[in-house]
């Protein structure tokens, strides 16, 4: 199991503390609301999104257990 | 616009038993509007005399709905108001729900340039119902809701007649009611109008797992597209085979198709699916050459005249970029923008945003100043760059796929009209520019212009 960021487009309303807290995983557009890329993410930012999730005014940024391998990130493809 | 919201039945008229199309056989066929073409009459007894009983259940008859979904499921048919889902699937999914589930007849039409809900409503009302009744039957539905946008009078009263007609006729095993959802663009979509049936806003919620059925108090809610349900009365009444005898394996059947722009005859063409692009566009005549054509509606995508020969299938209109959805094309001719209708499409989609997501609620707006700039202004050196960022922003951020459609309806026509959207770019707006729009949402918004629109000799 491994951990994937989402956010309900609904409720946010561009705080952008997730951004702050977590660069690595949220970027920001133009209007401040945060991008996410759905992947799953490494082990060691789990935590910090669990932290992210609990800080949003809006509870609108969400972490979710995923099915998937959290091997895929940086662009390589495939990297096990 | 399409004359059909004024006279249901005026672009009909070269229908019938043109839907055996380029397969040269004259037979005719059980479809969608045959019925209609022969007696227009919309009452139940002309219903009846055409098509026949519908084949409803006899009472203990424990094996019919896995028969009807058989049935369904081998014709091969599809959801006919934009996602193409197979409809055994669908039936499948909220049968196995638990509680008793709600039929909801999706009639929203909340697309400007589609007209065939209203046309199948006021021609062919009791096929609509029919399957309605069928997929209810096969569901146990405890409630059949027939929803008309509000706007639609004309539409609701002629559904309102029918179902007063089955009252009592051993044509009403499931209650019907009619209502009147706010018909807005996003308001037939699906979460959007199960919202609004709940006794909430009416606007589209965000659902992660799409798998999970939407529930209309506690029971599951099954919600249809009304061309649907009208091939599923047909499928149950004349089997899987003779639907498939029109269309093509991949896309069996016919479709309703909503022709307008800058044609002479705009309206509902029922078509064999596979016809050529070509072809269902010049039944509406085409006033002068045709540059482009915006298919599947204003969320959907433009796609050059070099497409013309595809067929009209999912799968290749997609592989030329164009898409089916719910069956509408907009015709562009010669001596129009493509730049500038582009731009009008996108600030109407813009202003039809249901207001609940961030980057739907700021970036549409913005792609619509861009597009402005780009087709009516001055453009900045940096201004095509920042449109394609600002189209690939909006793309997958809403909680419905309302940005996605705009999205992909900009990039298209930079695709398409890049030539003329450079030109716009280095050298300002072209002759075109200033055209009266083509456009069935332009006409809608400002009827007085509506004369004007057609821009070729007609």
């Amino acid at each position: 199991m491994s951990a994937v960021v989402k956010v309900n487009p609904i409720a946010c309303e561009a705080y952008g503390y997730c951004a702050e807290l977590l660069p690595e995983l949220v970027t920001l557009d133009e209007w401040g609301y945060p991008i996410v890329d759905g992947r799953p993410m490494p082990r060691h930012l789990v935590e910090l999104a669990l932290r992210a999730a609990k800080d949003c005014p809006r509870r609108a940024f969400l972490v979710e257990e995923s099915a998937e391998s959290p091997s895929r990130r940086g662009g390589r493809p495939r990297t096990r | 616009m399409p004359t059909a919201t004024t006279d249901p039945t005026a672009g009909t008229r070269s229908a019938g038993a043109g839907t055996s199309s380029s397969r040269g056989d004259d037979q005719v066929r059980p479809t969608l509007l045959a019925g209609w073409h022969a007696h227009r009459r919309a009452d139940l007894a002309a219903h009846v005399a055409y098509h026949g009983a519908p084949p409803l259940p006899r009472r203990g008859d424990t094996s019919w709905a896995e028969r009807f979904a058989g049935v369904v499921d081998a014709s091969g048919l599809t959801g006919r108001g934009g996602a193409a889902f197979p409809s055994a699937t669908k039936l499948g999914n909220v049968r196995s729900a638990r509680g008793r589930p709600t039929l909801v007849v999706n009639a929203m039409e909340g697309e400007p340039a589609s007209a065939k809900d209203k046309v199948l409503l006021s021609c062919v009302p009791h096929l609509v119902l029919d399957g309605a009744e069928l997929a209810a039957c096969a569901l146990d539905a405890g409630l059949i809701v027939v929803c008309v946008p509000d706007a639609h009078d004309d539409t609701a009263a002629a559904v309102q007649r029918a179902v007063v007609e089955r009252v009592g006729t051993g044509h009403a095993p499931v209650p019907v009611e009619v209502v009147r959802p706010p018909g807005r663009y996003v308001g037939g979509e699906e979460s959007a109008l199960v919202s609004w049936l709940n006794g909430g806003p009416g606007a589209p919620t965000w659902r992660p797992d799409k798998r999970r059925p939407l529930a209309i108090g506690r029971g599951a809610a099954l919600v249809h597209n009304a061309e649907t349900l009208a091939h599923m009365a047909l499928v149950a009444r004349h089997g899987p085979a003779s639907f498939r005898a029109t269309g093509s394996p991949e896309a069996p059947g016919t479709s309703l198709v909503t022709v307008s722009g800058g044609v002479e005859h705009p309206g509902v063409y029922e078509i064999a699916m596979g016809t050529a692009l070509g072809a269902i566009v010049n039944r509406a005549r085409p006033t002068d050459d045709v540059k482009a054509v915006l298919t599947g509606g204003f969320g959907g995508s433009w796609v050059p005249a070099a497409a013309l020969g595809t067929a009209y299938t999912p799968r290749a209109m997609a592989e030329v970029g164009g898409v089916v959805g719910a069956g509408v094309l907009v015709v562009l001719t010669r001596g129009t923008c493509g730049i500038a209708e582009t731009a009008r499409v996108a600030r109407y989609m813009a202003g039809e945003s249901a207001g609940q997501c961030g980057p739907c609620v700021f970036g549409l707006p913005s792609v619509a100043d861009d597009l402005e700039l780009l087709a009516f202004g001055t453009a900045d050196p940096s201004l095509l760059a920042r449109l394609e960022m600002r189209v690939a922003a909006v793309e997958g951020r809403g909680a419905c796929r309302h940005p996605d459609g705009v999205a992909r309806m900009v990039r298209s026509a930079l695709a398409v009209f890049a030539t003329d959207a450079a030109a716009h770019a280095a050298r300002g707006p072209c002759a075109f520019a200033g055209t009266a729009s083509v456009l069935p949402s332009i006409t809608f918004l400002s009827p007085n212009r509506a004369r004007a629109g057609s821009g070729g000799r007609a």
